[in-house]
């Protein structure tokens, strides 16, 4: 896909790489604090995948709300996310943005739109719906964004889930970041059908696969799929072509993955090439980027320092949140 | 003398106006399932007749034959603010949203610190009579009353349907109502129960007072369990009824007061007995009550087998009231 009448300017583009930068650094700085024995925690790493997210979340608002899954701190960071009470969920105090409760794989902020982060394959697009459901009942035009992967693209959840918001115009975009691997299982041994995108023609929603390494090719597509949704037209399905760099989860060095495969991605890091291009079309300076990246470095130090200081929760702390009230002693 | 009026009221009508006085009172409550909107029957057994004339097919929404998407929608709306009642037509059919309402409903206030929470009533029918065999009519309590974050509610009178659905759709966090279909018809009461009428999540009714034995029971076979307490009574035995209503959380203070007072505890339900609702009160009396039981807390409880098709199977499956009866009096006895 080329780009369309929505392809971001100058600034727009700036601003998707601020993020990209932010989240290349954060998952950097995770795994080395995990390797240090700083903080334990399950982590999925999102490296290679940082432009899907960034360049949506330049099409997003705060009140636009996001259902993901346990690889989504990328999506997370991108819509806002504040990085303290992030870091603190990681590390399970009780400042972090779930009191510790949550973790990794639940992590929510919803002053930022952040409602959901499932650990359950397929989970995010059902609640997705309820969200846009809730928009289009309070005559609202935010839209709701469902992310998931492509080995979550066979399971039931994502089709009920489909139908339901083709058959509602629900303002809801599913956004499947297709990486290949689903856990250790290549993309093409278990998908049926050459795409993803080609689904949404079965429930007569657009569908469009796109790279979604590429900043200007993945706005675009974002962009016109938010502007569907806010004008009441329904739902889109995005195929976000990417890969990722790390494994499934820390520590499972990807030997499935063939060598030359994993190079060729490497080689085509979407983070520096964003870079090259922001600087190769006279958008940003080298030193304006190196600026950018080192408050990104300081930020990060702060929030890490501020998890690690922070208090642990407590015993008592089970029998708060289960329900409104507390459960008896 | 006058006969008594026969009562007209039954459970189905007293459903049907808690919705419609609860989506008329509050506009945030919406309505959503199978075949639940009026071009669509409202409903296959009517519980939500009338409603979406009444409040328009942006609230009362029938959905595609889709458990998931259905659970999912409800849980997502009400993450932005609004009250939905999630109709899943039978309980059978929780099993396929189950993720949904165990790991999501359940547990999103918990797993997000309480920045969020999930003000869902999820209402299904269940119970068997009407042959429908193994995949219809399982009472699968059990299995929602061993999730922390969802409370499981069972009425066995118009008056309490009312009360507790009212009471669900106010609370804060998510509800199973347990509707039983058998029952749905039968008049039991003489008028429909007013609007501001609620009965509270967590309190038991004490249906009718006894000395002898404490029954604790709930949905249909509160039924069962106040016919065989009054033939008790004609015996001679006294027994002291508990409808719990709410299955979790259960009211311990109430069924603990009535077994000090009575030393005997019988638990009937419909369920499969083994790994029951009555296990875990009967463990919960043993760990309170030792020294004072007058003998060993007794079960009552569905077979342990799926609930067949045949008539004389099915008689044979579940409590009812002569085999209630036939227990109370060897345990008194
Ligand atoms: C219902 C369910 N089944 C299995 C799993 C275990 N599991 C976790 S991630 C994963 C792979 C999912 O791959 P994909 O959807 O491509 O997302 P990715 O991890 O690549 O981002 C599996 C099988 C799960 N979490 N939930
Ligand atoms: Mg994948």
């Amino acid at each position: 896909m080329a780009t369309n009448a929505y392809g971001p300017g100058a600034e727009t583009l700036l601003d998707i790489y601020r993020r990209t930068a932010l989240l290349k650094a954060n998952d950097e700085r995770i795994r080395k604090v995990i390797t240090s024995g700083k903080i334990a925690m399950v982590y999925y790493s999102y490296r290679g995948q940082e432009v899907v997210p960034s360049a949506l979340s330049a099409c997003l608002r705060d009140d636009d709300q996001l259902c993901t899954i346990y690889r989504g701190i990328h999506d997370m960071l991108a819509k806002g996310f504040p990085l303290k009470e992030l870091w603190a969920e990681l590390a399970g105090r009780t400042t972090g943005s779930c009191k510790g409760k949550g973790g990794p794989m639940h992590l929510t902020y919803p002053p930022k739109g952040i409602m959901v982060t499932t650990g359950i394959v397929g989970s995010s697009a059902p609640i997705a719906n309820g969200l846009g459901w809730a928009a289009q009942l309070d005559k609202s035009d935010r839209v709701a964004i469902a992310t998931f992967g492509d080995g979550a693209s066979n399971i039931g959840a994502i089709h009920e889930s489909m139908n339901l918001a083709a058959v509602w115009k629900l303002p809801v975009i599913f956004v499947c970041q297709n990486n290949l691997y689903a856990e250790h299982t290549a993309y093409k041994k278990m998908t049926g059908g050459e795409t993803i995108a080609a689904r949404a023609a079965g429930y007569e929603m657009p569908g469009v696969r796109v790279n979604g390494n590429d900043a200007v090719e993945m706005y675009a597509a974002a962009a016109e799929a938010v502007a569907r949704a806010r004008a009441g037209e329904g739902p889109t399905l995005i195929e976000a072509m990417t890969f990722r760099f790390h494994g499934h989860n820390f520590g499972d060095p990807g030997e499935y993955i063939p060598k030359e495969e994993m190079a060729a991605a490497v080689a085509a890091d979407p983070v520096p090439a964003l870079r090259a291009k922001l600087i190769a079309d006279g958008i940003a300076t080298e030193d304006q980027l190196a600026a950018i990246e080192a408050a990104i470095e300081v930020e990060i130090d702060e929030a890490v320092e501020f998890a690690v200081s922070s208090p642990w929760p407590v015993a008592d702390d089970l029998r708060v949140d289960v329900f409104a009230e507390e459960i008896a002693r | 003398m006058n006969a008594p009026a026969k009562p007209t009221v039954t459970i189905l009508a007293a459903l049907n106006k808690a919705l419609s006085d609860a989506c008329a009172e509050d506009e945030k409550v919406i309505l959503l399932g199978e075949d639940l909107a009026d071009p669509e029957g409202g409903g296959i057994v009517g519980v939500t007749r009338g409603l979406s004339s009444k409040f328009g097919d942006d609230r009362v929404r029938s959905t595609p034959i889709a458990e998931q998407a259905i659970m999912g929608a409800a849980i997502g709306a009400s993450l932005a603010g609004y009250k939905p009642v999630a109709e899943i037509m039978l309980m059978n059919f929780t099993t396929v949203a189950m993720d949904m309402i165990v790991n999501h409903a359940a547990k999103l206030r918990f797993m997000s610190g309480g920045q969020t929470h999930v003000p869902i009533v999820i209402r299904t029918m269940t119970g068997l009579g009407f042959g429908s065999g193994g995949q219809h009519c399982d009472y699968l309590e059990a299995w929602f009353a061993h999730v922390a974050g969802i409370k499981v509610v069972a009425a066995s009178t118009p008056e309490d349907a009312y009360g507790l659905l009212r009471s669900a759709i106010e609370d804060p966090d998510p509800v199973l109502i347990i509707e039983n279909l058998p029952t749905y018809y039968t008049p039991m009461s003489h008028e429909l129960p007013d609007p501001s009428h609620r009965v509270p999540l967590g309190k038991a009714a004490i249906q009718r007072e006894g000395s002898d034995i404490t029954v604790v029971t709930y949905a249909r076979m509160a039924n069962e369990t106040r016919n065989a307490a009054a033939k008790a009574a004609e015996a001679g035995i006294s027994v002291e009824v508990i409808d719990l209503r709410t299955i979790a959380p259960w009211d311990r203070e109430t069924v603990l007061a009535s077994v000090r007072k009575t030393g005997r505890l019988l638990i009937v339900h419909e369920a499969v007995r083994e790994h029951g609702v009555g296990a875990e009160i009967a463990a919960v009396v043993n760990e309170e009550l030792f020294g004072e039981l007058k003998m060993p807390v007794r079960r009552l409880g569905g077979a342990f087998a799926p609930v067949p098709y045949s008539k004389p199977l099915e008689d044979a499956f579940a409590p009812n009231a002569a085999r209630i009866l036939e227990c109370i009096t060897q345990c008194v006895n």
